[in-house]
């Protein structure tokens, strides 16, 4: 993975006497809340319903295992011994004190992290596949081109102060993992027919209010172009986007109201203007960078080894869990291992500092000192051998992290809600915990199948409801949470926005509402079919008269 | 509110002149992007030195075709949350080659004076609640740039290749 050089391992320690300084001003009453706010979030730090929270960035989900280690020993130090991974492959503190924030960031800076832009009207952290550098179906490891677009992307002068803010993610494979197509700007790596690489670049995606999927506004853009085509797009986006009105300031908005064909034409008219001004890369950097992600000596193994079949037989506990929880890696005899952070009954996310240490301890000894932080919360071991498999899942066990449910029914997107977050209309932990708890028998949970629950607390969507297969949105009614359900979404390449179910339903009653979709589907389903595929075919209407009988 | 120029806190020499004032005899003013495209005639036979300033929602183009006319150009931060002119500032140093003054007026705040300075600002209109002597270290705290921008300071990528930022055309 990427690693430090002095220039950036300087800016990351300047950053932190300036965060000092401010933090310092702040106590002694030379600055405002007011004033100081914008300062704060810049270093990603909120202030919530009850305390404040640091939003620790983690570069396209990619952590070492000291990193790993530096995490628990903040959690410990500073906060509950806890910590929680979010939809956008950071990690958050919910309990830290203003005046330790400047020491926490020292710390991190010395594992060669920072909590840049995790807020803020500014480009946040890239996120990227985490199966990166093991997936079978990869064109390439896509942290090359996020790692690029985060240092360009860091205290650009001219993009910090965006009328909102604004999210990019990354793939290299044509599954796309990262809802590229609900960001600002989502980017897919792709050759073209003479075999060169570039980016497919999609424009406008985005959640919250309005609800869009991107619209590629390139087919193909030669890679050496990337970061002044970038720049093409946000100077459009600076001068062009709307700044009068909170929930109509992302670019989809922008791209919505020109139209996908003008914005096109404008952006590549600031593109062609740029000419000479450099932007782009000089030569030898990419390589620099890409030389980081370089594949791992993996060793040369059987595709099937003996050991692992034989212990599936063995240990049907074992066996369902890789059957879950593994996904296919490019080496033959290794294996990608997806953590589940869905306990049944746990918060979504969640993470101690010993199960933290946990992680680092296996990613140093199994796989090649790597962990990867996915935006549905869950964290993956990218690259161990099938036979270190069992080993690695005892382990697991040991520490609560083996639920066996990757991509099932309990596998469920929650953003804080009203437990902690300021903005929040409705709770989202407490009602996944429910829902978790519900569909506790595992063997019911793989008869379901796939299913993607996603619950947001508010309208703000960090929960991602609207590309749920099944999306829960909180709203305040009168003083009561209710909910509105969605059906049909999508974050993946054939993404699509849920289409709301009918009138919205009080709290107590969405446990009983969920069961209520999902045995509806069980019997609609013919065989073999997914949620997502019944629900496209049968429409909402059969879902809706069940939920909705009259009493 | 200060004047900074060029990292110093100095006097101003230019009067800003409503649209509705008379314009003064003699004197250095800064006119709004409005009057000068109402009075271009009177403006140039002042003979004296002339500014212009533009809104944040003025665009570089609107005054690009004059340039060789204006010794300071100001742009307004309406909020210091409004970012507009630091797309116009690079526009106006980097594609449209102004060399004169480039001046921030309106909400400027110490902790956006240096964002400024990599546009292409060389001139702040200060009103921020730190004195103005302490906010002039803001634009020493981070010495490290990662992207080429109006101020031409070599970025991290170029220092890595061992040679400063590619020059302008």
């Amino acid at each position: 993975m990427y690693q430090y050089d002095t220039i950036d391992q300087k800016l990351v320690d300047q950053r932190v006497a300036q965060f000092r300084d401010q933090v310092r001003r702040r106590l002694a009453g030379e600055l405002t809340e007011d004033e100081f706010k914008p300062l704060r979030l810049m270093n990603g730090l909120y202030l919530q319903l009850h305390a404040y929270m640091l939003r620790i960035a983690v570069p396209y989900g990619t952590l070492s295992s000291r990193q790993m280690r530096t995490l628990a020993d903040i959690a410990r130090r500073y906060d509950k011994g806890y910590g929680h991974f979010t939809t956008r492959q950071n990690l958050q503190f919910n309990w830290p004190k203003l005046e330790d924030t400047p020491d926490i960031l020292a710390e991190l800076a010395k594992a060669q992290m920072h909590a840049l832009q995790t807020s803020g009207n500014c480009i946040r952290n890239i996120t990227a596949d985490q199966y990166a550098g093991a997936a079978a179906d990869e064109v390439e490891d896509p942290r090359i081109t996020a790692e690029v677009i985060r240092q360009w992307s860091t205290l650009h002068p001219e993009f910090s102060f965006l009328p909102r803010k604004f999210k990019i993610a990354v793939t290299g494979s044509a599954r796309d993992r990262v809802a590229a197509r609900v960001h600002d700007i989502g980017i897919v790596i792709k050759r073209n027919d003479a075999g060169e690489l570039g980016y497919q670049i999609m424009v406008g995606g985005g959640l919250g209010r309005t609800p869009m999927v991107g619209a590629t506004v390139r087919e193909f853009l030669p890679r050496r172009h990337l970061l002044s085509y970038l720049e093409a797009i946000l100077r459009v986006f600076n001068l062009a986007g709307r700044r009068d009105n909170l929930y109509k300031a992302r670019i989809k908005i922008l791209v919505h109201d020109l139209g996908a064909e003008e914005f096109t034409r404008q952006v590549e008219a600031e593109w062609a203007a740029m000419g000479q001004e450099p932007v782009d890369l000089p030569s030898g950097e990419l390589e620099r960078i890409a030389s980081f992600f370089a594949p791992p000596a993996f060793e040369t193994l059987s595709a099937v080894d003996g050991d692992f079949a034989r212990q599936q037989l063995e240990d049907p506990g074992f066996a369902q869990w890789a059957r879950t929880n593994l996904a296919r890696h490019k080496q033959p005899g290794y294996a990608i291992v997806n953590i589940s952070l869905k306990p049944i009954g746990g918060i979504p996310g969640d993470i101690t500092a010993e199960q933290m240490e946990a992680v680092a301890g296996l990613a140093e000894r199994f796989s090649f000192d790597e962990i990867r932080a996915t935006h549905e919360q869950n964290l993956v071991l990218p690259h161990v051998r099938q036979a270190d498999l069992y080993a690695v899942w005892q382990t697991l066990k040991d520490h609560g992290l083996d639920t066996p449910n990757l991509g099932l029914v309990s596998d469920i997107i929650a953003c804080p809600g009203m437990d902690y977050c300021g903005l929040a209309t409705a709770r989202s932990i407490p009602l996944a915990q429910s829902i978790s708890e519900r569909f506790a028998d595992l063997d019911r949970q793989h008869d379901i199948g796939e299913l993607k629950i996603k619950i947001s607390g508010c309208i703000n969507a960090c929960g991602h409801h609207h590309v749920g297969h099944i999306g829960l949105l909180g709203v305040d009614r009168r003083g009561e949470e209710y909910y509105q359900i969605t059906l049909g979404g999508s974050a993946e390449a054939d993404a699509a926005i849920g289409g709301i179910v009918g009138p919205a339903i009080p709290y107590d009653r969405v446990v009983d509402a969920i069961e209520t979709i999902i045995e509806t589907y069980i019997d609609l389903r013919a065989d073999g079919e997914g949620f997502l595929e019944t629900y496209r075919r049968v429409g909402k209407e059969p879902f809706r008269e069940n939920l909705y009988v009259p009493h | 509110m200060s004047l900074i120029k060029d990292g110093r806190i100095v006097a101003d020499p230019w009067r800003h002149v409503d649209d509705e004032a008379p314009l003064p005899a003699t004197g250095g003013i800064i006119v709004s992007l409005a009057r000068w495209q109402a009075e271009r005639s009177a403006l140039i036979a002042r003979r004296a030195p002339l500014g212009v300033r533009l809104s944040s929602a003025d665009r570089a183009e609107d005054i690009a075709g004059d340039l060789d006319r204006f010794d300071v150009i100001a742009l307004e931060f309406p909020a210091f949350k409004d970012g507009r002119a630091y797309s116009t500032a690079r526009l106006l140093r980097q594609r449209y080659q102004y060399a004169g003054e480039l001046r921030a007026v309106g909400e400027v705040l110490r902790d956006q004076l240096p964002l400024m300075a990599r546009c292409g600002f060389d001139a702040f209109e200060y009103v921020g609640k730190t004195a103005a002597e302490e906010a002039l270290e803001a634009f020493a705290e981070i010495d490290v740039v990662y992207q080429a921008a109006a101020d031409r300071r070599p970025h991290a990528a170029a220092l890595r290749a061992g040679r400063p930022s590619s020059p302008q055309t």
